[in-house]
Parts: C-alpha cells; sequence; structure tokens
C-alpha cells in the first residue's frame, strides 16, 4: 500500500508544481495596467482652469460627442512630445479635448499652451493630483477616450501616431 | 474665568486632535496596504512618488468623507484593480492561492495521521 501510494502523491506534487510555474513562466511578471475599460466617468467636483469656476464632470461630458480626456503638465517632457498629435485631433468635429492640468501652476501651465498652442475646449485644473486619481490615472500623460459617459479607452503614457489612428477610427 | 478659558480650550482641542490622530492611524494602516503602481515593490506608504501622494490626498479625503476601511479599498479597487491591493480579495482568479496552503496543511495533517494510526497497529 505504502509502495503504490508514495508515486501517486509524488506525481500529484509535481503536476500541481509543474502547473503552476508553467502558468507563471507565460505571465509577464512586469504590471501592465488595464488600458481596455469600460466604467463610468465619475461625478466630481473640479475647478475649471480659464474661470477658477467650479463644475460637476458630468456636465463636462453631456453631449453625444466623443471626449478626448488628456493629463498633462508643463513639466511632464512627454507631453511635449504628444502635444502635436493633440492639435491634429483637435481639427475632428465628432471630439472634445478636454485637459487635466497636472500638478502643475497656472502660470507655467498657460506659457506652455502660449509656446505649444492650445488643443483643448476645456481645461481642467488639478493642482493637488486627486482629479487624476479618482478617474483612476497612472500619472502624465495619460488620455482617456470618453463616449457617453463611460471611459471606453485608456492611453497610458504619450499618444502616438498609432494612437492617433486608433483614436480617429474610434470617432469615426 | 482664567480657569474657564483653560477649560473650553482643553474642551475644544483635545476631542478633534484624538480624531486627527485617530485618522492619521487609519491613513497609515491604509496606504500602507495599497500598492506603489509606478513603482518597484513599495507600499504607497512608502512611496515619494507623484501617483503616492496624489493617492494619499485621496486617502485622506475619502476618511474625511467618512467612507470605511474597507470601503476605500474597494474603492481603488474599482479604479485600479486587484493590484493595488496587497492582500486581494477571495475571487475566482484568487481561490486557487488562497486554497493551495490550506490543502497542503490537509494533505500533510492526512499524511502525519496515516502514519501514526499504522504504527499504532
Amino acid at each position: 500500500m505504502k509502495n503504490k501510494l508514495l508515486p501517486i502523491f509524488i506525481t500529484f506534487i509535481f503536476v500541481i508544481v509543474f502547473a503552476i510555474f508553467y502558468k507563471g513562466l507565460k505571465e509577464t511578471n512586469i504590471y501592465t495596467p488595464e488600458t481596455k475599460t469600460n466604467y463610468e466617468v465619475p461625478s466630481l467636483l473640479v475647478e475649471l482652469f480659464d474661470t477658477n469656476e467650479i463644475v460637476n464632470t458630468l456636465e463636462i461630458f453631456n453631449s453625444d460627442k466623443f471626449y478626448l480626456l488628456n493629463i498633462w503638465a508643463s513639466w511632464c517632457v512627454p507631453c511635449k512630445q504628444e502635444h502635436p498629435i493633440l492639435m491634429e485631433l483637435k481639427k475632428n468635429d465628432n471630439l472634445n479635448l478636454i485637459g487635466i492640468n497636472y500638478k502643475d501652476t497656472k502660470k507655467n501651465g498657460n506659457n506652455f499652451l502660449k509656446e505649444f498652442g492650445n488643443p483643448y475646449d476645456k481645461i481642467i485644473f488639478d493642482n493637488k493630483g486627486t482629479n487624476a486619481i479618482e478617474l483612476g490615472a497612472y500619472g502624465v500623460p495619460e488620455t482617456f477616450l470618453i463616449s457617453k459617459n463611460r471611459i471606453i479607452k485608456k492611453y497610458i503614457g504619450p499618444l502616438n501616431n498609432v494612437s492617433m489612428e486608433e483614436i480617429k477610427l474610434f470617432i469615426k | 474665568m482664567k480657569i474657564l478659558k483653560l477649560f473650553l480650550i482643553i474642551f475644544f482641542i483635545f476631542p478633534n486632535n484624538s480624531l486627527k490622530a485617530d485618522n492619521e492611524v487609519i491613513k497609515n494602516k491604509i496606504t500602507k496596504n495599497l500598492r506603489c503602481l509606478i513603482c518597484q515593490g513599495q507600499s504607497v506608504y512608502d512611496s515619494d512618488s507623484e501617483f503616492a501622494n496624489s493617492l494619499k490626498i485621496v486617502v485622506d479625503n475619502k476618511i474625511n468623507e467618512g467612507l470605511s476601511e474597507k470601503e476605500i479599498y474597494t474603492y481603488f479597487q474599482s479604479k485600479y484593480g486587484d493590484w493595488i491591493l496587497y492582500d486581494p480579495s477571495f475571487n475566482k482568479n484568487t481561490y486557487f492561492l488562497w486554497l493551495l496552503p490550506l490543502l497542503i496543511f490537509f494533505l500533510g495533517g492526512a499524511i502525519i495521521f496515516y502514519k501514526f494510526l499504522k504504527k499504532q497497529k
């Protein structure tokens, strides 16, 4: 009985260990955030960059158009890199661009927009970075595609030509 | 009159301070259990990154809004997924992780019990 049970037990343990390691090998150990999302834009009171007015986010994303919510800062180097893409996307009538000025000062933010152009229809001023966290962001630059009050796609890092084409396909 | 003033000052300051201290303890506990997603192997409490600092403010705000510790974990889990929690919740992706030690424990116990019975015979 002992002779029979031992090989079965060893094989059982071996199979379990093999299965765990085999599964582990296939999965990357580098954390990659989820970019395909589908959750509602949270209702937040936010301050507008230009007018200092306090508005609810649900009032900002209220039309049937697509919205591109871009988190940017004047101190962020990759934001400068993606800025021409935002200027290009601004030309689409079906897309509203909303900026979140992240942990920045209004003076530096305005200088940035004067130098590189302002692609945004509205800008939210988030000097503490809490609005970005409530939206589920990781840092700057980060871009959310929003449709019917739902975040349908996240772009973590600067936008490039590939993501621009993808956004254009979404909003067609 | 002086005594009354002193009493009033103590009366109004002390409860607020203890409340603040309590909030600070809960805040520290929560931020120690949240993973800084953009750092390597650091909790939000340990990290000084922009992400972690903003998250600490949001935790503070949520405590002041009256949310419980569990509600705050659920809130961040809904935004960033299970990975943000150091203590993963029990669901279909993690049941193997939670049950494997128990399984091994009972299997080991069964073997010891079996051997013990055999020895007694």
